[in-house]
């Protein structure tokens, strides 16, 4: 997958844990708890998400790396092209 | 042998969403009601043409759409549902009423304040010093949360008159113990009735049912109806699996139960007094008359009347009689703000609630149980009538349900509408793999027996 389509990949997560927010206007590096709100249970509803769509397991220590766009995209390049 | 991820025991609000977090996240699921239909503590039936919810009075814990936090906006997220599904329509004004003295409240919270400021001018301040305390009390902090709310109020606001018109609607709502409150439960309480709101789908409660029903099904959950649970099965302290009153046997890698904490205990066959002798006490009539009219024509127009005849406010089981009449419940469902296109509702509704106890209605024979039901519900319809303009030549139809309606139709002991005096918040039971959800878990309503399965279900059965 390109960054570009893992990004869409992402937004469509959003858009399905928060399903009345405006995820088209999501900025990239503004993290996406300042621009959603989402608490805890959301945040490991993203986790459970890419878990559920792409078979990506997120161990603990690496959901500091999920806190904004860009940095879930960076995150996610190397591990979705594995497969 | 059939094997589940999970086995949920009970088909009301928090198995279901449980239900729906397990499936969602490919869980292999199965949900188990010993009754031929949903809903719990919350459920619906038609009778002579006529439909009703047996708990809907409102739901609370309202929020507007847009809202990020609170239990309303945190659950529509987790169980992926728009705002807008749950069609929910806000109550006009409802009110706390005494003798002499009434509080009139809605979802926004300066009408309560105005009504405060004009009822108890001398107790305003403390009362915004009250509303700071609970905005920043921390749920999850233990230590506080079994202290007695009484005491703890009383030293807030020093009008006792005024201590008891708050407390009122806050225990009905929601208190499982006589007498007094925990004080964690009545900040959660009060935030879900004055700072959150009340609110009612068109349709009541079977709207909010079928939603969560079609969308387990969807994500492939198994519900079984008439399946009741006759036991827990448990091995060396962990649960396997359970048995069905016919027999079967299922297991599975973890077992939630909705069937109440004391329940649950006497489905894995133990006895502990510890935990036994926490069996909620209060139990409830309800009286549902519909009429020939709206009861706005009537000039009723309150959602909810929550009444007491004294200046003090005794939530107690009653001992003498088969109810106390002393302080109700009045909830009128026409009383909201529906969306003009629904139109009105088919009939007028007047709902009272009163207290009652489960062992004198349990000890009626059959026809004593028949005529105590005419006497009580003429009674509390006498008393609610105190306070609300005499709909009674308007009635074109009534029923009636009483604490062993409850006990029948939910299986909880005493027909405890709020559980067990104890709640199990960590969800942990004394069985390992073994969980409790819904109203001994410790969210009651709608909304919070939802959250509950929710909570229960991401921590036990996703991680």
């Amino acid at each position: 997958m390109t960054p570009a389509e893992i990004r869409d990949a992402i937004t469509d997560i959003l858009a399905t844990i928060a399903p009345d927010d405006n995820v088209e206007e999501i900025r990239d590096d503004v993290e996406f708890r300042e621009q959603l709100e989402l608490d805890s249970m959301d945040f490991l509803d993203i986790v459970m998400e890419l878990r559920k769509r792409f078979r990506i397991q997120v161990p603990e220590e690496d959901y500091p790396q999920l806190v904004s766009m860009s940095s879930t995209v960076a995150y996610l390049e190397p591990r979705m092209n594995e497969h | 042998m059939a094997h589940f991820d999970a086995i949920i025991i009970g088909a009301g609000m928090s198995g279901l969403a449980a239900g729906i977090r397990a499936a969602y996240y490919e869980k292999k699921v199965c949900i188990l009601e010993r009754h031929y239909t949903i809903g719990g503590l919350n459920s619906f039936y038609r009778l002579r043409k006529r439909d009703y919810d047996v708990g809907l009075h409102a739901v609370t814990n309202y929020t507007p759409k847009g809202t990020k936090h609170g239990p309303l906006a945190r659950l529509l997220r987790q169980l992926r549902f728009r705002w807008d599904e749950f069609d929910l329509a806000q109550q006009n004004y409802s009110a706390v009423q005494f003798p002499d003295k009434q509080l009139r409240f809605s979802n926004d919270l300066e009408l309560l304040r105005s009504e405060v400021a004009r009822e108890y001018p001398d107790q305003i301040d403390n009362f915004e010093r009250l509303l700071t305390e609970l905005i920043d009390y921390d749920d999850l902090a233990p230590e506080h949360f079994d202290i007695d709310t009484r005491e703890w109020l009383s030293e807030i606001i020093s009008d006792p008159q005024l201590v008891e018109m708050i407390l009122c609607p806050v225990m009905w709502y929601g208190n499982a113990r006589e007498h007094d409150m925990d004080l964690g439960q009545f900040c959660i309480m009060f935030r879900s009735l004055f700072l959150e709101g009340f609110a009612r789908p068109f349709e009541g409660v079977r709207l909010i049912l079928r939603k969560l029903v079609k969308k387990f099904r969807e994500l492939g959950g198994e519900l079984k109806l008439r399946h009741g649970v006759s036991q827990i099965e448990v091995e060396n302290g962990t649960a396997t699996g359970v048995v069905l009153d016919d027999g079967t046997q299922i297991t599975a890698d973890a077992i939630l139960s909705s069937a109440g904490a004391v329940e649950t205990m006497h489905l894995c066959g133990q006895e502990d007094s510890t935990v036994t002798k926490t069996v909620g006490q209060m139990s409830f009539i309800e009286s549902v008359a519909s009429l020939d009219c709206e009861p706005k024509d009537l000039g009723h127009d309150a959602t909810i009347i929550f009444f007491n005849d004294s200046d003090t406010f005794h939530w107690e089981r009653p001992h003498d009689s088969l109810c106390d009449l002393r302080t109700g419940v009045i909830c009128t469902p026409n009383n909201y703000q529906y969306d003009p296109s629904h139109g009105p509702l088919p009939d007028g509704v007047m709902r009272i609630t009163a207290i009652a106890d489960y062992d004198q209605w349990n000890s009626l024979s059959e026809s004593e149980y028949q005529s105590a039901k005419t006497e009580w519900q003429q009674r509390a319809i006498d008393s609610a009538i105190r306070f609300v303009p005499d709909y009674q030549p308007q009635i074109i139809d009534t029923d009636m349900f009483t604490p062993t309606t409850i006990r029948k139709f939910t299986w909880h002991d005493n027909g405890a509408v709020y559980g067990a005096t104890k709640k199990w918040f960590s969800g942990q039971s004394n069985v390992k793999n073994l969980y409790l959800c819904g109203t001994d878990q410790g969210y009651v309503g709608i909304i919070g027996s939802i959250v509950s399965g929710i909570m229960i279900a991401n921590q036990y059965v996703l991680q």
